[in-house]
């Protein structure tokens, strides 16, 4: 093993922010190694300054044992430094091929494209990767995890011995995670040194090799893998220790019953569906991605349009045609992309939250009263704990956590009782997860009724009172949860297809 | 390599991007059908060629208009720009006497270095593409205006000059097809823009930079120089309209020229470019400026007052796109 990379005391400031702090990393040859913080620790910004994006402003960096300037993301790939950004950094509609050569392409003197040429080296690149992959292919067309496989080959197509991924697994499913590790493993087999940022503790611990944490831009330390607890890992990674908490589930046989979904019917994806929901209750949707947790969340809400089912709220049945119709029977949905669909970015805190409850403010002139809506926006900063310098603050100026929580006092305010959550902690870091848990939990004993739709299984067995499994479209059985269900029994009932298909019972 | 479900996930998007132009060929036909029905002079000779020397301005102007878009930027200044270069041309020319050849340079190349500016505008200054060149376009029609002296300019002293537009290359060798220089023109520039964006770095980086423009960057592209050569390109193209205009009118008219770029916006718009970046063709421009041709010239032959050909066009602009949702609409679901 030798060292690829050695980044010592690397400082970076940006207009008051000291971004990293003498901050140290190393890489070796034909080893995973994962870099982890939470959100605003420094890791993207130390990989972005290892690949050429920032010019630190001290510090020394040595790649295969000699000092280097790398003075932009060109310099870094003469180095054999590739990077993977978590957002894909990758053109819709262009091929594959042209994707992976885009500014090297094969030309002639006049600037005359080679496509044969082009599209020859990119089939070359897959078949050393023993990825299938149509070059010619639009990467429009492509699944988010093939179009990760694009960018794995780009990297690799500049002999790079040093490839940094940025959150790889973000959108990926269990089975396209384990194609990616797989081919990890072999660059890792071929000497190729990785460097792996991401959020996903059990990710970390089956992929890597050392996991180096870093906080407040600053290098926490660096451990083995194997035999660290994840603990000892996030307390490194929070600067405390976060206690192991069950969910407690209570008890509901009395509680009124506040959703009630028959028969649920769209398309593929949502294929007659049914349960119940209870006030107090947290139900959790797992499944694959693509097993239309989302898709019945979006059915139920009515952003999309069902072909069948009966839908009652308390009790009574609703006609729910449209968004609107489902705000005013009191459900309301937090979809996973906050910032497309939850908030307006460059308002404050106080016009979000008062987004959805305007007609409240306002007289009939339409004239806002923009301090009632101030009082209400502070309590609502106090109640759920959002962190801000005041409600005056633009939402993009605040972390996810606090964004999400703004999302929930919108629909609060609203006087939403059934909340669907999709991915309610998605981009958001580990300390602030376990506060949106602990809010989640208080809504539901203060009588709101909760879906939480969620990839991970651990937070779906973290939050859950009870939960539902969907696979291809249906609903394959509920669990109860707690600390007795096990993520196996879970992805059995999300991989029950094969039983679905023969029509065998799941 | 021909394994089933990888051409299944190819031919998807392809098919889409050509139905988009299948549409607008498919309007063309209907339209063509249409007037032929209901006027017997329409489909003569004489009006073919009339329409398509009508289309050929704002055709040029569309290609390169077509550039700039799939770029993800607009160009508002190529219908002045176009005045601009006719008016140069009319100094270099006229006033100053200079051979055609020289006035046919001095045009394309001002169109050029007036693209060159709007481009460093846009990608060294980071002003949006729809004010730069809305302030270009404001600058070139005051130029033409002052450089001109608010009066024409005629070519009466170059009687070769029309000939650029209204000649017939095609007629002289073949006596039955008098085509117009004009037309071939347009044809031969789309030919060869055509193949510049599908087949050369230039075209490539066209719609990688509409695509996403960030990835090209950190991919190693001085996105900024490609970007200004595609706007300088796209005004050279603009200085081919200027010469067109002028030969056809035998003047350069300084007061002509705004209103242009929005009819050549248009006729991208309808020939499927998303305004968005990164999709487009010049095959989709050439039809829908056809499109455009074809409506005014048939609306006239039908004695349609002009204030309602507009209100067709507005018509027809809004209802292009709106099935180019539609279909993507289905296409996404």
């Amino acid at each position: 093993m030798t060292d690829l990379v050695t980044m010592t005391a690397i400082d970076k400031h940006f207009p008051g922010v000291h971004a990293l702090k003498r901050a140290q990393f190393d890489l070796r040859s034909g080893e995973v190694h994962a870099l982890m913080g939470e959100n605003g620790a420094g890791k993207s910004t130390m990989m972005k300054v290892l690949s050429g994006i920032y010019a630190p402003d001290g510090g020394t960096l040595r790649v295969n044992g000699a000092e280097v300037k790398i003075t932009g993301p060109r310099a870094a790939q003469a180095l054999g430094i590739g990077i993977i950004h978590q957002e894909l950094a990758l053109m819709p509609d262009l091929t594959v091929a042209q994707n992976i050569f885009i500014g090297r392409e094969p030309r002639n003197a006049w600037g005359v494209l080679n496509e044969a040429k082009l599209n020859a080296a990119a089939s070359a690149l897959f078949a050393e990767m023993r990825v299938e992959m149509d070059p010619t292919a639009e990467v429009r067309g492509l699944t988010i995890a093939r179009q990760q496989m694009v960018e794995i080959a780009k990297a690799l197509s500049f002999q790079s011995r040093i490839l940094i991924m940025d959150e790889p697994t973000a959108a990926l499913n269990e089975a396209e995670t384990n194609e990616l590790f797989s081919i990890i493993r072999r660059l890792r087999g071929d000497g190729v040194g990785v460097v792996y940022i991401s959020h996903k503790m059990d990710e970390i611990m089956r992929i890597s090799d050392r996991v180096t944490v870093m906080r407040d831009g600053a290098y926490v330390g660096t451990v083995q893998s194997e035999g660290t607890p994840i603990e000892t890992i996030i307390s490194m990674m929070v600067g405390r220790a976060l206690d192991q908490v069950h969910v407690e589930i209570p008890d509901l046989s009395a509680a009124e019953v506040a959703l009630d979904v028959r028969g649920l019917t769209r398309g593929r994806m949502v294929r007659d569906v049914s349960f119940s929901l209870k006030k107090g209750e947290i139900l959790g949707f797992a499944g694959l991605m693509g097993a239309g947790r989302t898709e019945v969340a979006r059915a139920i809400f009515g952003a999309d349009p069902r072909e069948s089912g009966e839908i009652a709220v308390h009790g009574k049945p609703v006609q729910i045609a449209s968004p609107r119709d489902a705000v005013n029977a009191g459900i309301c949905y937090l979809s996973e992309d906050r910032k497309h669909f939850g908030l307006a970015l460059g308002l404050d805190l106080r016009a979000n939250v008062g987004m959805a409850s305007l007609s409240r403010f306002s007289d009939s002139l339409g004239r806002v009263d923009d301090a009632a809506l101030g009082r209400v926006a502070q309590d609502y900063i106090a109640s759920l704990a959002i962190r801000t310098p005041s409600d005056r603050q633009e939402v993009r100026l605040l972390s996810g956590g606090n964004q999400q929580k703004v999302v929930i006092a919108k629909w609060l305010l609203r006087n939403c009782d059934v909340l669907i959550f999709d991915e309610p902690t998605r981009g958001i870091d580990v300390g602030a997860k376990a506060e949106i848990y602990r809010l989640l939990q208080s809504l539901a004993a203060q009588g709101k009724a909760i879906i939480v739709i969620s990839s991970e299984l651990p937070e779906v067995l973290r939050l859950s009172h009870r939960i539902a499994v969907m696979c291809e479209g249906r609903l394959t059985g509920f669990l109860p949860g707690g600390p007795q269900t096990t993520q196996e029994q879970i992805m059995r009932l999300a991989t029950a297809r094969d039983a679905l298909n023969k029509g065998e019972a799941a | 390599m021909t394994d089933a479900t990888q051409s299944a996930a190819i031919a998807k998007p392809k098919a889409a991007g050509a139905q988009q132009k299948f549409l607008a060929f498919a309007s063309l036909i209907v339209l063509l059908i249409f007037f032929s029905l209901a006027s017997p002079n329409f489909l003569q000779t004489s009006n073919i060629l009339a329409i398509l020397q009508a289309t050929s301005v704002n055709g040029v102007l569309a290609i390169a208009a077509t550039l700039v878009i799939i770029t993800g930027g607009i160009d508002l200044s190529v219908g002045t720009l176009m005045t601009f270069t006719a008016v140069i041309a009319g100094v270099v020319l006229t006033y100053m006497g200079l051979p055609l050849p020289l006035g046919i340079l001095a045009a394309i190349g001002a169109g050029a270095g007036c693209g060159f500016i709007s481009g460093s505008l846009v990608a060294r200054m980071k002003i949006p593409p729809f004010i730069a060149t809305l302030g270009m376009m404001l600058i070139l029609k005051g130029l033409s205006l002052v450089i001109s002296g608010t009066k024409p300019i005629y070519f009466n002293d170059t009687p070769s000059f029309p000939l650029i537009s209204t000649g017939s290359l095609i007629g002289s060798v073949f006596p039955a097809m008098p085509v117009p220089n004009g037309v071939l023109i347009l044809f031969v520039l789309a030919l060869f823009i055509g193949w510049i964006l599908s087949k050369t770095v230039l075209g490539r980086y066209c719609y990688a930079l509409g695509s996403n423009e960030e990835a090209v960057r950190l991919s190693g592209v001085n996105t900024d120089a490609w970007k200004i050569a595609i706007y300088a390109l796209a005004g050279g193209i603009c200085g081919i309209a200027g010469l067109l205009i002028a030969s056809r009118l035998n003047s350069a008219q300084p007061a002509l020229g705004l209103g242009y770029e929005l009819d050549a916006i248009a006729a991208v718009v309808i020939g499927g470019t998303s305004l968005a970046g990164g999709r487009g063709s010049v095959l989709g421009t050439i039809i829908g400026a056809l499109i455009m041709g074809v409506l005014l010239n048939g609306l006239r032959i039908m004695s349609v007052a002009q204030e309602w050909q507009t209100v067709v066009t507005g018509l027809i602009i809004i209802a292009a796109v709106y099935a180019d949702m539609l279909r993507r609409r289905k296409a996404a679901s």
